[in-house]
């Protein structure tokens, strides 16, 4: 951890300070494992692991409010689980069982809990941008000051749409945050091969857009970074854009043979890995003990080893549901 | 922009000049209506629409418009005139020209629980925005497995208008209606504008309304029930124009009005068609359709966009899967418009889009007159 002092570190109790360690380990059991059950074929499709981009996930979503929204991409386990979806309900559906948050209709790429304001889970490349600046919208039109949290990666800033919101968000002062996971990589494109201009926050600045870069490996960093972030928002000046520079450290999905980069480069940003770094800080800030931090990750390793066996026991959909909620009915 | 002129020289000279309003395209004269009954009120399709939004705006504060000069331009094709005025900026909202946001924008919020009319100054430009009017409007209810309902009306002209050459010209009805998820309305009278749209309005899905900019200006008698605020159309159920008993024409939108002057042609030569107003492409109405080619026999089916996979395949398709085939003395004729961009000139134009002839002499052709 670059910073050795936090100002949230300061507001926030312990026991927060440590269940950010918890949460970030069972993003990181949960992912793994379910690599393994796709490997096994209990996950079809498609499946992008969110491995090394948790600090992201925790730290930011921790500063919002029960009723502001979130939206995602489809690198979606790790918000949804700090969000605070089931792990059941979430492997479930990743296993396509009528037990799952989407009820086995959505998958690994769309996962929603409208009880905690989670939609998604978004499969199209900066599609979910323009929904969330709607969210934005519909919450100024309410008058109800609440806030979206948009999450999405750096690839998405080449979509059209993207300057489409980034433009009317910034005109019509819509409380959005705009959190950019840039782990450096658009697919297989390496940014510097995608974008002309990679310091991507600089790119909302010019849609008079506030901005800031923070790293995406230190969860103490992001947690501050968003906090500012929401506060900005919150007092109604507009939208605000983050960059979180971060790693994934597998491929872009199960599917991606990571020809890409090379092995060397991989093992430099493990050295960042951000459940390690902020477990040394835990240690170096007597916030825990090492004993502490095995118990989580026996305690998440045994929720994810559940998770599994519950999504294995559930039944799939009924064949009846598959003509189930095309169309909304009148109440 | 002719007629103005003309009529600014009449005024000028002094003759009192009246012009009858005539179809751009084919030149006929748009049906009006001669002489008031008690209690009927003459509309223009135009106001009709403008009525529904206004009445929809009034009914509930969750709707807003939004769109490309809808406010303060009143509208491209003022289908929205007034209603900026009356209700201000935050129900009736301008946007740049950013259609695929816009769109994006108006589902977000629609998923927030606000009811938005999302405007497409035509469908064509909405072919930037069909991802989110498909994969974020269409699909979500059910990919969420119904937690996140989509209550969105997307409207706006749809198909031909008059010399605007094929980037300005396409019918969509196919596409949209092709996909599960949307409903899909195509009004033809000031009726069906009016209380399709405030169907579509109230309705908690996401409704794709397919306009026709011709028809904008066309007059319908009204009745007193459709002016009524609380008069709503049922979604999914067709209109019999003209009841007839030898040849059932099924069709939508403004062919409606070209199969009823090709019906009424027909008649002095001893055939009575029964002319069926879709009005509504998704769901569709395929009772009524069905049950009256038992009746009739023979069947055809009228529009102006492109015959593959065209809305008349569809029709056709479901007559031969069930037991209205076996009714069948002859095969289902398509009246489409012809299989290219739509062309410029004048005269091409006219022959890419189904005029009252073309269907006369396929019904001619169907029925061995």
């Amino acid at each position: 951890m670059k910073t050795t002092t936090y100002k949230v570190a300061e507001q926030l109790d312990k026991a927060t300070l440590v269940d950010f360690y918890r949460q970030m380990a069972l993003l990181r059991v949960f992912e793994e494992r379910a690599a393994e059950q796709y490997m096994l074929g209990k996950i079809r499709g498609f499946l992008h692991l969110y491995i090394g981009q948790e600090a992201v996930a925790v730290g930011a979503i921790h500063a919002l409010g029960r009723d502001d929204y979130v939206t995602t991409h489809y690198r979606d386990h790790g918000h949804a689980l700090a969000r605070g979806l089931s792990v059941n309900a979430v492997m479930a559906e990743l296993f396509g069982k009528a037990t799952g948050c989407s009820k086995g209709m959505g998958g690994s790429m769309h996962l929603f809990d409208a009880s905690l304001n989670f939609a998604g889970g978004y499969a199209i490349v900066a599609g979910h941008l323009p929904l969330s600046t709607g969210m934005g919208f519909a919450f100024n039109y309410l008058n109800d000051n609440r806030l979206v949290a948009t999450f999405f990666g750096d690839g998405a800033l080449n979509e059209g749409e993207a300057h489409e919101v980034l433009n009317m968000s910034a005109l019509w002062n819509l409380p959005v945050v705009f959190i950019c996971e840039n782990n450096l990589y658009g697919m297989g494109i390496p940014l510097s091969q995608s974008m002309s201009n990679t310091q991507l926050h600089k790119m909302a600045e010019s849609y008079g857009i506030a901005s800031a870069q923070v790293d995406g490996m230190d969860v103490l960093a992001v947690r501050e970074a968003a906090e500012t972030a929401v506060q900005h928002v919150r007092s109604g000046n507009g939208p605000y854009f983050l960059e979180a520079r971060t790693y994934r450290f597998r491929g872009h999905s199960m599917a991606d043979p990571v020809l890409y980069r090379s092995k060397d480069e991989e093992a430099e940003y493990r050295k960042l890995d951000p459940i390690a770094q902020y477990g040394e800080w835990l240690l170096s800030s007597k916030m825990a003990t090492q004993k502490k931090l095995d118990a989580i990750s026996a305690e998440v390793e045994k929720q994810v080893e559940e998770s599994i066996a519950f999504a294995e026991e559930s039944p799939f959909p009924s064949p009846e549901d598959l003509y189930r909620n095309v169309y909304a009915q009148l109440p | 922009m002719a007629l103005c002129a003309l009529r600014r020289l009449a005024r000028a000279s002094g003759t009192s000049v009246r012009f009858q309003r005539r179809c751009l395209v084919t030149g006929t004269a748009v049906r009006q209506v001669a002489g008031q009954e008690e209690g009927v009120v003459i509309m223009e399709v135009r106001d009709a629409l403008n009525t529904a939004m206004d009445e929809e705006l009034a009914n509930d504060d969750r709707v807003f418009l939004i769109g490309e000069e809808v406010a303060e331009y009143d509208g491209a094709y003022k289908i929205t005139r007034g209603l900026w005025k009356k209700w201000g900026d935050k129900r009736v909202v301008d946007t740049p020209i950013t259609e695929m946001g816009i769109a994006g924008v108006a589902v977000g919020a629609a998923m927030s629980g606000l009811r938005p009319i999302c405007e497409f100054m035509t469908f064509n430009f909405a072919m930037q925005a069909i991802d989110q009017i498909i994969n974020s409007a269409a699909k979500t209810y059910y990919m969420s497995a119904g937690e996140v309902p989509v209550p969105i009306v997307f409207r706006g002209p749809n198909g031909a208008s008059a010399g605007v050459a094929a980037q300005h010209s396409q019918d969509y009805s196919s596409w949209y209606s092709h996909c599960p998820g949307l409903k899909v309305l195509a009004p033809y009278s000031s009726e069906d504008a009016k209380g399709l749209l405030k169907a579509a309005v109230r309705d908690p899905n996401p409704v794709v309304f397919l306009e026709n900019e011709i028809m904008y200006g066309a007059k319908f008698p009204m009745s007193p029930e459709a002016m009524s605020p609380d008069f709503v159309l049922p979604i999914g159920q067709a209109k019999i124009e003209r009841a007839g008993d030898h040849l059932t024409i099924v069709t939508f939108s403004r062919m409606v009005g070209v199969a009823l002057e090709a019906a009424t042609e027909l008649e002095g030569r001893g055939v009575s068609c029964e002319v069926i107003n879709l009005r509504s492409l998704r769901p569709l109405d395929r009772h009524t359709i069905l049950e009256s080619v038992k009746k009739t026999h023979y069947v055809m089916s009228v529009e102006a966009g492109w015959p593959q996979c065209g809305v008349g395949s569809e029709v056709a398709a479901c007559i031969m899967e069930s037991e209205a085939f076996d009714y069948l003395d002859g095969p289902l004729l398509r009246v489409t418009g012809a299989d290219v961009p739509m062309p410029y000139a004048h005269n091409l134009e006219q022959l890419a889009i189904p005029q009252a002839s073309n269907i006369v002499d396929s019904a001619a052709r169907l029925l061995r007159l």
